[in-house]
């Protein structure tokens, strides 16, 4: 994180003495496309806010612990697509469930998952990519995701 | 759509001071939730579209197309894992960035890569990873699904292209 406000502030400096006036008009360019952009950020937030009433990290845990391989990875794999957890949480999660012998295979679908398939994040998708890509590119994902998720199973020796 | 999205933010402004003058409790989590994303959001946000913006006006059009062009072959993939790895915030970031760099010439195939890397190879994120899980879990992770995403990715990108299809920004 403060590398980004490093490297925003060095930008910034460097592009004021360079010419500000062109300076300006990047700033310019940078509020009209948050501003655009501002209703599907309020969306996110609803939908990520509600997700995590719905699904809290402790509801996710009994979910996981369970079920063994199969079932185990269908549902981390659906669990990892509706909802979003910034890594920070998902990780450490992800670390509780690994101590408790839940097998990679499942780890993985959810982790996975939880990357490159976005239900929260799709109305921003959607605005940007247009509705048929952006179903595309996340029905895509989610098979890639569960390739992946198959591929780790195997080399850790958990799929025969 | 727009009347849509205004009825949704109404409806759930409207659970929230229900919840929190009737006392109810996952509501009133829900609100709590939304506090803690937007104060995540904002600390990214504002500093990643700066950043957006100072590259439409400094980095030139034909360098982008040069580099990341629908004729760039596997070098403009490349790229878009280069620029995608250092990224913090992860898609909700992504997706702006993808905006600007397709208008400044990056074909789709580059385009689909680089929104793939920077859901699956941002350094800050693998590092996290692999504290939890382990480098071998991280990097067997990578090594399958990285090269899945930009095979399938140059192949989404040509398609599309042939189709003539565009992104843009969609009122």
């Amino acid at each position: 994180m403060k590398i980004l406000y490093l490297l925003t502030g060095l930008g910034l400096v460097l592009s004021l003495v360079a010419d500000p006036p062109r300076t300006g008009k990047a700033l310019k360019i940078a509020t009209k496309r948050f501003s655009k952009l501002l209703g599907e950020f309020a969306l996110l937030l609803i939908l990520v806010s509600l997700a995590l009433t719905l699904l809290p990290p402790r509801t996710i845990l009994s979910y996981l612990e369970g079920p063994g391989k199969l079932v185990g990875t269908a549902i981390a794999a659906l669990i990892g697509s509706i909802t979003f957890i910034p890594g920070f949480i998902s990780y450490p999660l992800a670390g509780i469930l690994h101590n408790q012998g839940v097998p990679y295979v499942v780890l993985a679908a959810f982790v996975t998952t939880l990357m490159m398939v976005g239900i929260v994040t799709f109305p921003l998708e959607q605005k940007i990519l247009g509705t048929r890509v952006a179903i595309a590119r996340n029905i895509l994902y989610f098979i890639l995701a569960l390739i992946t998720s198959l591929a780790i199973g195997l080399i850790f020796g958990e799929i025969p | 759509m727009k009347t849509k999205k205004g009825l949704a933010i109404a409806l759930y402004s409207l659970f929230l001071v229900l919840s929190l003058t009737l006392g109810f409790k996952p509501g009133i989590q829900t609100g709590k939730n939304l506090l803690d994303f937007t104060v995540q959001m904002m600390k990214v946000l504002p500093f990643a579209f700066i950043l957006i913006g100072l590259f439409e006006i400094w980095v030139p059009r034909e360098a982008v197309e040069r580099h990341m062009g629908s004729a760039s072959g596997w070098r403009g993939h490349l790229w878009a894992v280069i620029l995608a790895a250092p990224m913090v915030g992860g898609l909700y970031v992504a997706f702006p960035m993808a905006y600007t760099l397709h208008k400044k010439g990056a074909g789709l195939g580059a385009i689909f890569t680089f929104l793939g890397a920077s859901s699956l190879c941002r350094i800050p994120m693998l590092i996290f990873e692999a504290s939890f899980l382990g480098v071998k879990f991280s990097m067997a992770r990578l090594a399958v699904s990285l090269p899945l995403v930009i095979g399938s990715s140059a192949i989404l990108g040509r398609v599309l292209e042939k189709k003539g299809y565009e992104i843009h920004l969609e009122e």
